[in-house]
């Protein structure tokens, strides 16, 4: 099967690789530990760890856009700043 | 009783995996990949970084499609709203007239959005279109192609035509639902239809309500065929929302890589304003 009309490229596939790892091992937390480990936090409504990761890629990619919108620094600095907010929706959301 | 467990059920969800991949995933991988490249056809690219995003977040074109796509929202929210709650209260609740109104009121919703905006178009002509004649024979002056002003009007008459009903039905299902018992309380406490209509009717209609704010909402936010139709944009950029804007810049232009990145900013904002809707939506339920 030719893909080539799809125009991939390593960085491209690095980042759905890297999405679908997220989804194959959040699949795997919650066989380990079934029930998605419902919680109200910081947002005041309830969110499981799958609502967490949503919010966390949401809102990296806004981190992103507004990385890219409104500096000329690296992006990588961006990257740090949306693992930073993960962690903190994962630990306070 | 103990709860079966079947995993053989899984396979049934995977038709709708497969079309769901070939509808959405991997079309939505193509544009990602597009958006980080140049192409000049051919079925050849190059490697353009994230220049393009970087070239349309500081594009004025965008953000001012942005706002008149926003605006533009907002505008019809406030109208179609409180006009269909108003045409819902006042809708028959029995006798033959149901049927009658509910028909009327169906009728916009199965025309198709092309022949919607050629309806319009045709309708507000000044040389053959009644609206269009009728206006200019009062002396107002009315021309859709040459002012923008009622180019925006008539793309929001037209979709408060086309889409007002959809709240009635919504909102009319809200209001027949709410048992009489609550009326006949309301009646033995002497209370205002304007009570009636703040302490019963409202609090019972807020779940359709938001279904209502949420349809609209986007569907509005992704208007293209009735004002590509009617005004194809214009005049000038008026009329120019943010889906006319991208088919011009991806099929007009054929700058792939501009397109595909504002595709992906416009589908984040979709994404978060859905995902903020829906939030709201399931709290609601989760108090009630």
């Amino acid at each position: 099967m030719d893909f080539s009309w799809m125009a991939w490229t390593l960085p491209t596939a690095l980042f759905f690789g890297t999405i679908a790892a997220l989804l194959v091992g959040m699949g795997i937390w919650e066989y380990v530990s079934p029930g998605g480990n419902p919680r109200i936090g910081l947002l005041r409504f309830e969110t499981t760890r799958g609502d967490r990761l949503f919010i966390s890629l949401l809102g990296s990619a806004f981190i992103h856009l507004i990385w890219l919108g409104l500096t000329n620094a690296n992006l990588w600095w961006a990257l740090a700043l949306s693992l930073v907010y993960a962690i903190g929706v994962f630990r306070y959301v | 009783m103990e709860k079966t467990w079947n995993n053989k059920a899984w396979f049934l969800v995977l038709p709708v995996l497969v079309l769901v991949a070939f509808s959405a995933v991997i079309p939505l991988m193509t544009v990602v990949n597009y958006s980080v490249q140049d192409t000049f056809g051919n079925n050849e690219f190059f490697w353009n970084g994230t220049d393009w995003f970087t070239e349309v977040l500081h594009s004025d074109r965008f953000w001012n499609s942005l706002a008149r796509n926003l605006i533009f929202s907002l505008i019809i929210l406030a109208i179609e709203i409180p006009l269909g709650i108003l045409i819902a209260l006042n809708m028959p609740k029995k006798g033959a007239g149901v049927s009658v109104c509910l028909v009327l009121m169906a009728l916009p919703l199965l025309i198709p959005w092309n022949v919607v905006g050629t309806i319009w178009q045709v309708f507000g002509r000044v040389d053959i279109g009644l609206l269009g004649h009728t206006l200019a024979a009062l002396g107002i002056n009315y021309n859709y192609t040459q002012d923008p002003t009622a180019a925006w009007i008539t793309v929001i008459v037209m979709d408060v035509w086309h889409w007002t009903s959809l709240v009635v039905l919504l909102c009319y299902a809200g209001l027949v639902s709410i048992p009489d018992a609550y009326y006949q309380a309301a009646k033995i406490d002497g209370a205002s239809r304007w009570s009636v209509f703040r302490y019963i009717q409202l609090p019972k209609m807020k779940r359709v309500l938001l279904i209502a704010v949420l349809l609209r909402f986007m569907d509005s936010f992704m208007i293209y065929t009735e004002p590509f139709v009617v005004t194809g944009g214009g005049p000038g950029n008026s009329t120019t929302f943010l889906s006319i804007d991208l088919v011009k810049t991806a099929l007009g232009q054929f700058d792939l890589g501009p397109a595909a990145a504002m595709s992906i900013i416009y589908f984040l904002i979709i994404l978060l304003m859905s995902w903020v809707f829906y939030t709201v939506m399931t709290s609601h339920d989760a108090e009630t």
